[in-house]
């Protein structure tokens, strides 16, 4: 059951403050409306996770860990190794995250960038298997929400495939028919840099990377995750409010230019942590 | 590229043309104890969907004070699919029902029932490829019946990419095998998208034809919508004068 939400309580004037500064083409920390907060990425941050990132997104803060364990494939796809992802919205986040089992947003959440990881095929899942029908990788990512001050979309994808773009896992050998562990280990070959790119919709203006004040004022985003040739693998629309197709282009527009900045910035092909 | 989906002349697996819904029925009010319920069929797809107040919201704290708020469960039933599927509610459930809730609160006249809910239920009976926008569809139809103040109906119809063809209305077969799904919830009286997924791989060109090929969709939908409730209400009507 999904159910209207109670809202972050934000003062009608703080609204009316970013409504209006808006509407003079500026945002309360100064940036351009196409503008990303400073993005500062922590790899290896978990010692015992086989892939860990920390993203920072101007405050907000992400935590995802990768394990690679290993365990049966899905009936349908008895040679692929399986991708799971989990997010968490920590109740040390935000003051509106609640301690519980995963809801709606987390899961919607995690599904999105699942989406972004499966359909780009970053990962190749055929290269994750032991023996057919039998025992596969399973490659588990688990977001941790740290810090929530705005466009968790965004920090989330991105800190999912710093972790997967260093992770290196242990290799197993079957042994009579058993996953047996070996000392080797082996580095996880991503293939694609798929990019999110999460826009807050205020009336008619789209501001790229909304701030927690900014979310609150305006309840409704729109994400695209692009490819390096600049397909795209996912689109979602959140939140309460609806879009025009204008918008909809101009916002398609300039995250496909905004995805392939942050993907030259943040993953130059062949100079990458694991991946060098 | 051996096609598979879409032979020589254009045609999919299921005789359709690229741009060809699939068949449709529409019927509203057939539950008796929902405020408001319609049935909704396109081509394999069986859907249910019923609408209950603007009542008493309970548990009380989920009220708020200036408007109704809107409780959706998008579920499928076991049978619905090939393998059984377990009835408990699923992480794609889930976001589902989330999604869909989002693009039927702009339509409601939520304002004007504060410290109310309102119950919309859509039950998948048989699924076979664009169940959410489906389920949309008839839940827009249910909340109309139950005569909710709307600000207009949400049409909903999915597009995608199928053997590199931009195409209408996938069934579960283009949708598990093709390139690329677009489901697109559009609100006519408003010129507006309240629904916005996509998965698969395409590009930004393809992605824009699909999302036009979609609003026909929607467009071709909304019509039926509108004969769908004038069937049942002026029909109601004429009979009530004679009487």
């Amino acid at each position: 059951m999904s159910t209207t939400p109670h809202g972050s309580i934000i003062a009608k004037i703080l609204q009316d403050d970013i409504k209006k500064l808006a509407n003079e083409g500026e945002r309360g920390d100064g940036r351009a409306f196409d503008e990303y907060r400073k993005i500062k990425i922590t790899t290896g941050y978990v010692e015992k996770a086989e892939g860990s990132a920390l993203v920072e997104l101007g405050s907000t803060r992400v935590l995802a860990g990768v394990k690679v364990e290993v365990g049966t494939p899905f009936p349908d796809t008895p040679d692929e190794g399986v991708l799971s992802v989990v997010a968490e919205l920590l109740p040390l986040a935000s003051e509106t995250f609640e301690p519980g089992p995963p809801n709606e947003n987390s899961i919607s959440l995690a599904r999105f960038v699942d989406r972004g990881i499966r359909e780009s095929k970053a990962i190749d899942l055929k290269q994750l298997c032991l023996e057919r029908g039998k025992k596969v990788y399973l490659v588990m990512i688990d977001i941790y929400v740290l810090d929530h001050s705005g466009d968790l979309m965004d920090a989330s994808a991105l800190a999912a495939l710093a972790a997967l773009n260093t992770t290196k896992y242990p290799i197993y050998k079957m042994v009579d028919g058993q996953p047996v562990k070996t000392e080797e280990r082996k580095t996880l070959l991503i293939r694609e840099y798929p990019i999110s790119t999460t826009h807050a919709i205020l009336d008619d203006k789209l501001l790229l990377d909304p701030s927690i004040e900014e979310e609150r004022a305006t309840g409704t985003f729109i994400s695209f995750i692009f490819l390096e040739d600049e397909r795209i693998c996912a689109v979602q629309k959140n939140g309460l409010a609806t879009i025009t197709e204008g918008m909809l282009f101009d916002a398609l527009r300039i995250s496909s230019e905004k995805s392939k900045e942050l993907r030259k910035l943040l993953f130059p092909r062949g100079d990458v942590g694991g991946q060098g | 590229m051996l096609s598979k989906l879409i032979d020589e002349n254009g045609i999919r697996t299921d005789g359709r043309k690229l741009d060809e819904l699939r068949p449709v029925k529409m019927e509203v009010g057939i539950l008796k104890n929902a405020n408001g319920s319609a049935y909704f069929e396109q081509g394999k797809c069986k859907i249910l969907a019923a609408v209950y107040g603007p009542h008493e919201a309970h548990p009380r704290h989920l009220a708020l004070p200036d408007r109704a708020i809107i409780r959706c469960r998008y579920h499928m039933a076991p049978f619905s699919v090939t393998e059984r599927k377990n009835p408990a509610p699923s992480r794609r459930e889930i976001e589902l029902s989330k999604v869909i809730r989002e693009a039927l609160e702009p339509l409601v006249m939520c304002e004007l029932f504060p410290r109310t809910m309102i119950d919309i239920f859509i039950e998948i009976l048989t699924a076979d490829g664009g169940t959410r926008c489906a389920g949309l569809t008839a839940a827009s139809l249910a909340l109309a019946d139950a005569g909710i103040p709307l600000r207009g109906l949400v049409s909903a119809c999915a597009a995608g990419k199928v053997d590199g063809k931009i195409v209408l209305d996938l069934n579960d077969k283009e949708d598990k095998e093709g390139d690329a799904d677009v489901p697109v919830a559009f609100i006519p009286q408003m010129n507006v998208f309240s629904l916005l997924q996509m998965d698969g791989l395409m590009t930004a060109e393809d992605y824009k034809s699909a999302l036009s090929i979609a609003l026909q969709g929607c467009r071709k939908l909304y019509e039926m919508q509108i004969e769908a409730l004038k069937k049942k209400y002026l029909e109601t009507k004429v009979e009530e004068n004679n009487q």
